[in-house]
């Protein structure tokens, strides 16, 4: 299957090994992955800060540059959800009957990845091989926006080697929400701790999650305090074989 | 007698919320108290919860209802008001908490009451009806236990269901003590709610003037229905000659039939229980048997204005259940204070400012990480998110138009401004990309940025940042 890659500006620019690992895993899958070099941003940060009309720019990018008919693969939960969700707020706030139907044919291509592989290509053996204790983290975003359930424990499940340790009050936001963070530093605190908290609770070498953003908030905690838990994007397990380790 | 010019409004804009919140987060005990608390109801709602199949088109029932009566609303309230009037009651209409409070205190004045006994309402909380009739030399004595615990402790409510929810038993035992029992008093609940029946029950018995919230009120038969889990509500609503009820003009549903569906919605969202234990329903007024003369004060105070606004307006589907409080990771830790009004928690964030226009309470729209636990718990399935996004939009319109400023400064806007411009081209971007990879070198120590300055303080005080590593994907991408 032809797959178009929208990689996120966070992923493109800090966490590149999770756009390899996609690339990898889903060519080892047999696809083909097209990566147009238009792409960018999705604008999720302007629109959850109130921004609305600055991002809508960016919408119509996304429209321009993800236009074709190729199922859109996103490594990211939030931003395929901001695709799916925010998108379709923001044309119906508009009215623009053209822009709605523009967004409702792209929000229906748009999949987050574990979504991609178990939902569309009905996958949960991806062959993997990852011999390790590794927790799951599922952010707000998989659960309450994406609904995605079970599918990525599902794909973890399947990976050879891969113990998966249960993580307390999984459910539980981390505490980021974008400049939440900062905004309400000490409340995003007092949630990272117990997030933090869960995690010395387990015996776990990797936290994975379906989005580097919420991992890069509790890695940021995990590492101040040199605790040995590495973040892994749920990508970089599944890319793992036993012929190359990518995690 | 003067009700406050102005009451729920206090002149100013309300604190901001993470400063509010910062001084609740250092007090361990409120922490614990709170911690333990919300996690005990969640459990509760959630397994009483799980066990309706039918549970998502329930919601979806409870949904449309209120829907259609907002969509119908200036014709129900005329059909309630009817039906009120012709079951012997009387209706009176308030624009805003001063008319209401000078309604209830007139009738209190004409019927020369000295003590009202009141049953728990947010609403007249929101009011703040009880320093209204103090002003008038009416002292308000609040019968739930909860509410009878803060009025006590002289503080404000930090739950819509649980008021006291912040205070554990020994905190509520030393209180007791110091008020309305003796010095050999337990901390056992038993023996704490003993001191407070024995307190009330001499009240229900002797004070003839009651004033109670609503929580449903029903148009085509002028029934008005109040829930509550302690008999002190059912005490005030028969034993009195008269009673007021105070209620919101959002809390009118348009058939009987309607209320099937909220009787299982509500109890089951907000004290963990099957049914509710007194579910008081009374229509007007019947010799004999209850109350002889009874008044429905109908409030408006912003809530038409709410319901000008298409995204915002389904805030008023709220049946008050308080589940999204619960489940909300913030107001879990915060507590209901920090959110400076009556309305706490995710409904809070939405409702104050709407209710009192966003200016006043700016910082509540974003006291949430956007985690959508309280759209997914919430029993009419309000969608907080999107009405929380629909409220920071309205602060940058505000802003934008020069007619206000923004919480967080003009920074913000410059950088939004700014980065969207960029992010709209491939080259900017790329740019962008290389130069964060230079400006960030001189902060950048094994890896991470473990100290930035201004603003990104706010996230090295206590997380380290990964730095950005010399290249992006894309570069990957155009190398293979």
């Amino acid at each position: 299957m032809r797959l178009s890659l929208f990689v996120t500006c966070i992923n493109d620019t800090m966490f590149p090994r999770t756009g390899q690992a996609v690339v990898t895993l889903l060519e080892r899958l047999g696809h083909e992955v097209h990566f147009p070099q238009e792409q960018t941003c999705c604008g999720q940060a302007h629109i959850n800060t109130g921004y609305r009309r600055d991002a809508l720019p960016l919408l119509r990018n996304f429209l321009r540059v993800f236009g074709g008919t190729d199922r859109i693969v996103v490594p990211s939960a939030s931003c395929a959800g901001t695709v799916r969700d925010l998108y379709v707020q923001m044309a119906d706030e508009i009215g623009d009957a053209a822009l709605q139907r523009d967004v409702a044919a792209v929000a229906a291509r748009t999949f987050e990845l574990s979504e991609l592989l178990v939902h569309q290509l009905g996958l949960e053996d991806v062959g993997a091989f990852f011999p390790h204790r590794v927790t799951y983290h599922p952010t707000c975003h998989s659960l309450r926006v994406l609904h995605l359930g079970e599918a990525p424990l599902r794909l973890l499940r399947a990976v050879r080697g891969l113990s998966l340790v249960p993580l307390p009050d999984a459910a539980e936001c981390c505490g980021f929400g974008g400049t939440f963070s900062v905004k309400n530093e000490a409340t995003s605190l007092a949630m990272l701790a117990d997030k933090t908290a869960a995690l010395r609770t387990i015996d776990a070498d990797y936290c994975v999650a379906a989005d580097n953003s919420c991992l890069m908030h509790i890695g940021g905690a995990t590492h101040r305090a040199g605790a040995p838990i590495q973040m892994r994007h749920l990508a970089e397990i599944l890319a793992s074989t036993e012929q190359a380790g990518f995690a | 007698m003067s009700a406050p010019a102005e009451p729920f409004r206090t002149g100013r804009a309300l604190p901001r919320f993470e400063d509010v919140a910062s001084s609740a987060l250092a007090n361990e005990q409120l922490r614990r108290n709170l911690g333990r608390a919300t996690s005990t109801i969640r459990g509760k709602c959630a397994s009483v919860v799980g066990e309706m199949e039918d549970w998502d088109a329930l919601r979806e029932a409870g949904s449309r209802i209120k829907e259609h009566t907002m969509a119908t609303l200036a014709q129900q309230l005329e059909r309630l008001e009817a039906s009120v009037t012709a079951a012997g009651g009387q209706v009176h209409w308030a624009r805003d908490a001063a008319d209401a409070c000078q309604i209830v205190t007139s009738l209190a004045q004409r019927h020369a009451a000295t003590e009202v006994i009141k049953v728990k309402s947010i609403t007249t909380d929101e009011i703040r009806l009880n320093s209204a009739l103090s002003a008038a030399g009416i002292t308000a004595i609040e019968t739930d236990l909860a509410e009878l615990i803060i009025q006590l402790a002289d503080e404000p409510s930090s739950h819509i269901l649980v008021p006291a929810i912040h205070k554990n038993r020994t905190e509520i035992r030393d209180l007791f003590r110091r008020t309305i029992g003796d010095s050999t008093l337990s901390d056992e609940p038993s023996a704490l709610a003993e001191a407070a029946r024995s307190h009330l029950r001499q009240k229900f018995l002797t004070v003839p003037f009651a004033v109670s919230g609503a929580n449903f009120a029903v148009a085509d038969t002028g029934a008005i229905c109040v829930v509550e889990s302690e008999g002190n509500g059912r005490m005030c609503l028969t034993l009195p000659d008269v009673l007021v009820t105070v209620m919101g003009i959002e809390k009118v549903v348009p058939h009987w039939s309607n209320l099937g569906v909220y009787f299982q919605l509500l109890p089951r969202s907000s004290t963990g229980e099957r049914m509710n234990p007194y579910t008081s329903v009374w229509t007007g007024v019947h010799p004999g048997d209850g109350p002889q003369e009874f008044h429905l004060v109908l409030l408006d105070n912003g809530r038409t204005k709410v319901l000008g606004d298409h995204v915002g307006r389904q805030t008023l589907h709220c049946i008050r259940c308080s589940a999204c409080l619960n489940v909300c990771p913030v107001y879990s830790r915060t507590g209901g204070h920090a959110y400076g009004s009556v309305y706490p928690g995710p409904i809070g964030a939405i409702l104050t400012p709407q209710l009192l226009g966003v200016e006043e309470a700016d910082s509540l729209p974003y006291a949430s990480t956007l985690c959508g636990a309280c759209y997914d718990v919430c029993p009419v399935k309000i969608n907080i998110p999107e009405v929380l996004l629909h409220l920071r939009g309205q602060i940058v319109e505000r802003q934008r138009r020069g007619m206000g400023t923004h919480p967080y400064g003009a920074t913000e806007r410059a950088a939004m401004r700014l980065t969207a411009w960029i992010l709209q081209s491939r080259w900017r971007y790329e740019l962008a990309q290389r130069v964060a990879r230079i400006a960030q070198w001189p902060f950048v120590r094994q890896g991470v940025l473990a100290r930035l300055p201004g603003y990104g303080a706010r996230w090295t005080r206590a997380r380290d940042l990964q730095a950005v590593p010399p290249r992006a994907f894309r570069d990957w991408w155009r190398a293979r």
